[in-house]
């Protein structure tokens, strides 16, 4: 019964120009060329991309959810990245 | 639903659904309390993984054996419309069986398993996939009907905690609703036709009605892993609530079309706001989901069939990538030693 999957594909698309490439799903194809023949036929039946890429999912290297915490941490204490950590007079303007 | 083999299970100790008290658990069901979504590589329990890989999956083999009663008509449609349209919905249903094998193998679990789970006959899909379309009607039945009663149980599962299916099912709502539109359309055509095509409707419509409700699984009562999915919320809303849902829609919309429906106990109840509605025979949904549908074993055997078929084309595209992969390396070796 058993046979072997077909590699696993991440499919990202482009909505329209000007946006960024979004992930829509994934799904099975033997390369590249029928990842992406498959990609339009069911993640763009109605209009849904203009551009589209898929990545093999084990090209893929993702932050580690358990170390979440440690990994984003950094950016915690560090208001003064942020507009609001600069105290203006009111009397100024257009900054 | 879609998913009603998981509430009849009953005794079935293959998924482990006490809550622990771990500081792990505590803070998952914390997450979930917070309707905050869990992401495939989040820790949860084992008990919350088995039950999503066996709802997800019931879920996409039924997309998957639901193309097989429509696509009985695809080449007898009347018309060049009617068949575009059919064509398309059918080709959908493949897409939302994709979209949730997808988010089932986020879930440690490989597409392989889990067709052979199908074709081997140990898993379950929906009940509904195994009654006979014998006319034209039941294209529109299906749609109206059993689309209607798919989308009513889709529309809650897009809030469901796993992140994954969550999304799978937010874009399968947005397709499912030119389904049900469909269908209706091919009653009312039928529903305003002549009067052999108004009995054709009837027809459908008093075969389809019952097992429509039995999609919605056992009555809550029966239903004994309902309160757990609930907690998990990967069930949102409890099977009795959206039968009673579907009905209360439906109803005039039958009346609409001038049908009626094949049952002398409905009838609207002011004090409750909803209608009242007659027994289900839940004999024969029990015999149904056990295999002895009028349709159940032809259905696994087309899937068997086709399976079999398309197997020389999963493995020549395989040679085929695989030649191409050899056929570049050579090619790179050659220039890099140029
Ligand atoms: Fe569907
Ligand atoms: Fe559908």
């Amino acid at each position: 019964m058993s046979e072997r999957d077909w590699p696993l594909w991440e499919v990202f698309i482009r909505a329209k120009a000007g946006l960024a490439h979004k992930h829509a799903g994934s799904l099975h194809a033997a390369d590249a060329q029928m990842a992406l023949e498959n990609a339009r036929d069911v993640y763009t039946r109605r209009g849904e991309g203009v551009s589209l890429w898929v990545v093999p999912s084990t090209a893929i290297t993702a932050s580690d959810p358990e170390d979440k915490e440690a990994f984003f941490e950094p950016t915690g204490d560090k208001i003064y990245r942020h507009p609001t950590f600069y105290e203006i007079p009111e009397d100024v303007k257009n900054i | 639903m879609y998913t009603q083999g998981l509430d009849v299970q009953k005794g079935d100790v293959s998924i482990p659904l006490e809550q622990g008290d771990s500081e792990l658990e505590r803070r998952f069901q914390a997450k979930i309390d917070a309707d905050e979504k869990i992401e495939p590589k989040d820790w949860m329990p084992e008990g919350y993984r088995k039950t999503l890989v066996r709802q997800i999956s019931q879920h996409a083999h039924s997309e998957v054996v639901g193309m097989l009663p429509e696509g009985n008509w695809i080449t007898r449609a009347p018309s060049l419309r009617r068949k575009a349209a059919l064509l398309a919905k059918i080709q959908d249903e493949a897409g939302h069986g994709l979209y949730l094998y997808s988010a089932c193998e986020t879930l440690n679990v490989s597409r392989q398993e889990l067709v052979d789970q199908l074709l081997e006959g140990k898993a379950k899909y929906s009940s509904i996939f195994n009654y006979p379309s014998t006319t034209w009607a039941d294209i529109g039945a299906i749609g109206w009907l059993v689309d209607g009663a798919a989308i009513m149980n889709q529309v809650p599962l897009q809030r469901c905690s796993y992140g994954p299916y969550s999304r799978a099912m937010i874009r399968i709502c947005k397709e499912e609703s030119f389904h049900q539109r469909q269908g209706y359309e091919i009653m009312l055509t039928l529903a305003r036709g002549t009067a052999a095509q108004k009995r054709m409707a009837q027809d459908a419509l008093n075969r389809w009605w019952w097992p429509s409700l039995m999609m919605f699984g056992p009555n809550d009562k029966d239903s004994p892993h309902s309160a757990q999915s609930m907690r998990w919320k990967i069930k949102r809303v409890s099977n009795d609530e959206l039968r009673q849902k579907f009905v209360d829609v439906t109803v005039p919309q039958a009346d609409f079309l001038g049908l009626t429906m094949p049952d002398p106990a409905l009838r609207w109840n002011a004090g409750s706001g909803h209608y009242d509605f007659g027994e289900i025979d839940w004999e024969e949904f029990k015999q149904v989901l056990q295999g002895n549908g009028p349709c159940n074993r032809e259905r696994m055997r087309d899937r068997n069939r086709a399976h079999e078929r398309g197997r020389w084309v999963r493995e020549a595209a395989l040679a085929h990538a695989e030649k191409r992969r050899a056929r570049a390396a050579a090619q790179t070796t050659a220039v890099a030693a140029e």
